[in-house]
């Protein structure tokens, strides 16, 4: 028998043996003898920060999945295009009839989904029929509620009967979540097999770890750019940059400008495109002092925007008014106190009668990286003019818990945008909004702009309708509109033909390539 | 001598179960203590968009519309099956994702022993080699550095110095097992058993310098001196080998932290451990995953202080004769 004395000897020895070899390749220069580092042939690795939640994209909620993975592998009937305008997809074109009540898409032909079944009328009938069945508790049913019926004629037309004018619908019918799916697939099948109409069709998947798509050589839009396409999950932006500089991923989007900027340092190449989501003191105007106009008002004037961004974002990004949408933007110093003005402030203060004003204000920690230093920012400005923000600091659970829940008077946020101004506001801002009760804000006046916004096509009209509904929310000071940042899209320098967009898709992975 | 051993067994045996049981309570309670569940971890804010049949709808999906009681003992039950849940996010049995996520974390915390014994130790000899003096107190001083710097924070800067320098970063390549690609594995598991590694040598080292210096004390240690034993072997033999019983201890008790400590580690270099899993879990409110798994790295704790116990017998034969 050997030793207690030899073996821990041998065990000591063939440690350091080890751990000196290991540290000889630590050190080497040289790229590792790994498998799956970036090769030629078109192969891209994204990193990503967390495992993908769904592969249904009637399901899909968190924003990694919505856009960055699933533009890949789905296709819809309409699509944004760069610049966030809905332009054809699925649907070649379309007709509206004169009453705004009947659309007709005409389809694409020739298109396959991944699986070789060919793509016709019924599955979109069936899809669409699919997301607004209540028990199918699809996200984008909201996009398609004033739709009454869906019918094929043929099998490349589609007929829409909807329950009043929709100009939303458009931009809905490009979202992720309302997708068309074959009909020969189910929940269950697509779970465990994604089966699209995307440039990218399922290849692997090991859960926590990657999802591995391969180009779908029947793409109606030609072959895609790259031959396969793998998301790899690594947890920490920082982490994602280091793997970047090693070779080992060539894309990622990155929403920490701390990291942007070591990663534009580090010799790689960082885009930024302004986002739609929006930073945002959202002030529930039917709590407590917020009930009194005067007093909202006084924190829209006491509240410098710019140094919101400066401190707590580095001045990565620029400010804003409500609406973020591209073609409905909102011009950021159309308000009462277009810059902070503290006198001003204190005025409305003293014409609200109040003296000692504190708002209980939810902060989230932890779910974007600036919360907590614009909430502590805004505590000391607000001092300045007499009003005390009480700050909560809570985990993100507990934040979405509360903010769901409406129980806050203020709450530092950090909200998505969306194309169309009506589904950016419309739930929020109206009466009968399902998420009235979080903004704490609506008037008959606003009800009946977002009714004319919703059936008005007119694009100019359209225009002027939710400017008017800008204004309303500034001068009210339902919430106070902060700044939007930016998206960063990280690349190796082998990357080619990438387009950031400003909703954070990454759906131009489709013309992407890459070089050795 | 059997019947008291065996007793000691059975005492042992009886005390992991009832501490088993009262970490299985405490995980249930603290998740549910915590706002939110499943369902707002999944929908975020649009969680604010259900109408009450949806969620209700959602809550029998979730078997959260149980009551505690009947959740917990529905969730012991099928433990004693050999049924740990189900993960909904990773349509996968949590037995299957521990399977594969607990060999890697005992790896690499085997991996970061080795590494704080060998940093450790080194350090305690020489620190114990002449105490006081200017080598105890640099000695002293790294083993300071290892106890304060925060592993996140040594972790970030080492992984972002050599992928910048180097343009090395193993990491990044996705995970292999040892049994896929040994030679990446190591390599993967490297930086982080290194990080881990030089937080545990701190206390090694510090036990291991008290005990040296002890055991240097002893008679027979001027005994062996006296006879003419060449130094190293006094050193290794004589002196070492005695003190190892408290290093072992120690080096048993930080191996279990290091399975539940391995967190912050594994989330940095992207290892695919049940620290991670544990997290992913409390992040998306899968409860069956977070409870089982927390389950399951106490269980291992457990054990592995029986086996530091048994150890003693191997190393002292005092403890054996006891």
């Amino acid at each position: 028998m050997r030793s207690p004395r030899h073996t821990s000897r041998w065990a000591v020895a063939s440690g350091a043996a080890v751990a000196l070899a290991l540290v000889i390749a630590g050190c080497s220069a040289g790229s590792p003898s790994t498998s799956s580092t970036a090769k030629s042939g078109g192969s891209l690795v994204v990193g990503i920060t967390t495992d993908v939640l769904s592969l249904d994209p009637w399901k899909a909620t968190q924003f990694q999945d919505v856009y960055d993975v699933l533009p890949s592998i789905y296709g819809t009937l309409t699509e944004f295009d760069k610049k966030l305008a809905v332009v054809p997809g699925l649907a070649k074109s379309w007709d509206t009839s004169s009453d705004g009540l009947t659309v007709t898409f005409h389809l694409r032909t020739g298109v396959k989904f991944h699986s070789g079944a060919d793509f016709s009328s019924a599955d979109v009938v069936s899809s669409l029929q699919k997301i607004k069945d209540p028990t199918t508790a699809a996200v984008g049913a909201a996009s398609l509620a004033n739709v009454a019926s869906v019918a094929a004629p043929d099998a490349n037309t589609v007929v829409l009967t909807l329950s009043s004018p929709d100009a939303s619908l458009f931009a809905g019918l490009a979202n992720i979540n309302t997708s068309i799916l074959s009909k020969a697939d189910s929940e269950a099948s697509i779970a465990a097999k994604p089966d699209g109409t995307g440039p990218y069709g399922f290849a692997a998947r090991t859960p926590g770890q990657s999802l591995t798509l391969e180009a779908n050589k029947s793409y109606w839009r030609g072959t895609p750019g790259l031959g396969s396409l793998e998301f790899r999950v690594i947890p920490e932006q920082q982490s994602i940059v280091s793997a970047m500089q090693a070779g080992n991923i060539q894309l990622a989007p990155i929403d920490d400008p701390v990291v942007a900027k070591t990663a534009q340092g580090g010799g790689l190449n960082v885009a930024k495109t302004a986002q739609l989501s929006y930073h945002v003191l959202q002030l529930n105007a039917r709590h407590g002092d917020l009930t009194d106009l005067n007093v909202r008002l006084a924190i829209q004037c006491a509240v410098d925007r710019k140094e919101v961004l400066d401190t707590a974002a580095l001045g990565a990004g620029s400010i804003t008014g409500p609406i973020t949408s591209p073609a409905y933007l909102s011009d950021p110093k159309d308000q009462p106190c277009p810059t902070a003005d503290l006198a001003k402030a204190k005025k409305y203060l003293a014409a609200s009668g109040k003296t000692d004003v504190t708002i209980d204000t939810i902060v989230s920690q932890g779910e974007y990286s600036t919360s907590v230093n614009e909430a502590q920012n805004l505590k000391s400005q607000l001092a300045k003019a007499g009003i005390t923000l009480s700050l909560e600091i809570l985990d993100n659970n507990t934040y979405v818990a509360r903010w769901i829940a409406g129980t806050f008077d203020a709450a530092v946020a950090l909200n998505g945008g969306n194309p169309d101004p009506n589904t950016m506001y419309g739930r929020y801002f109206t009466s009968t909004g399902n998420l009235n009760k979080v903004a704490g804000y609506a008037t008959p006046e606003l009800d009946k702009l977002f009714a004319e916004g919703r059936t008005t096509t007119d694009v100019a009209k359209r225009k002027d309708i939710y400017a008017q509904v800008s204004k309303d929310l500034t001068d009210n000071a339902a919430w106070v509109w902060l700044f939007t940042g930016y998206n960063y899209t990280a690349t190796t320098k082998t990357v080619a033909g990438f387009t950031p967009m400003a909703n954070g898709s990454l759906q131009f992975l489709r013309d992407t390539t890459v070089t050795k | 001598m059997n019947t008291i051993l065996r007793s000691g067994i059975v005492r042992r045996l009886a005390e992991a179960v009832v501490t088993l049981f009262g970490v299985a309570v405490v995980v249930f309670i603290m998740l549910r203590a915590i706002p939110g569940n499943q369902i707002t971890a999944n929908l975020g804010t649009e969680a604010a968009a259900l109408t009450e049949a949806q969620r209700q709808q959602l809550e029998a999906y979730y078997g959260l519309d149980k009551p505690l009681f009947v959740q917990f003992f529905s969730w012991i039950g099928s433990i004693f099956t050999g049924n740990l849940g189900y993960s909904a996010q990773g349509h996968e049995s949590v037995v299957s994702l521990t399977a594969r996520s607990l060999p890697i974390t005992v790896e690499l915390a085997i991996f970061a022993v080795i590494l704080g014994l060998l940093i450790g130790i080194p350090l305690g000899m020489l620190s114990a080699s002449r105490p006081n003096s200017g080598r105890d107190a640099a000695a002293q001083a790294v083993g300071l550095a290892g106890l304060s710097i925060p592993a996140f924070l040594l972790a970030a800067a080492i992984l972002a110095a050599v992928a910048q320098v180097f343009h090395y970063n193993p990491n990044g390549a996705g995970f292999a097992t040892l049994l896929q690609d040994p030679w990446l594995n190591l390599q993967q598991l490297f930086m982080p058993a290194l990080v881990l590694g030089f937080g545990l040598a701190a206390p090694i080292m510090r036990t291991a310098r008290t005990a040296l210096l002890e055991v240097r004390s002893q008679d027979f240690v001027r005994t062996a001196v006296g006879k003419g034993v060449p130094q190293r072997r006094v050193q290794f033999v004589h002196v070492l080998r005695n003190a190892l019983v408290p290093i072992v201890t120690m080096t048993g008790l930080q191996f279990g932290y290091l399975l539940g400590g391995a967190v912050v580690v594994e989330q940095v270099f992207s290892i695919p451990g049940i620290g991670r899993q544990v997290l992913n879990g409390i992040n998306q409110k899968e409860y069956a995953v977070v409870q089982s798994s927390v389950l399951v790295i106490a269980l291992l704790f457990v054990i592995v202080n029986l086996l530091t116990d048994l150890l003693y017998r191997v190393i002292d034969p005092r403890v054996r004769a006891a």
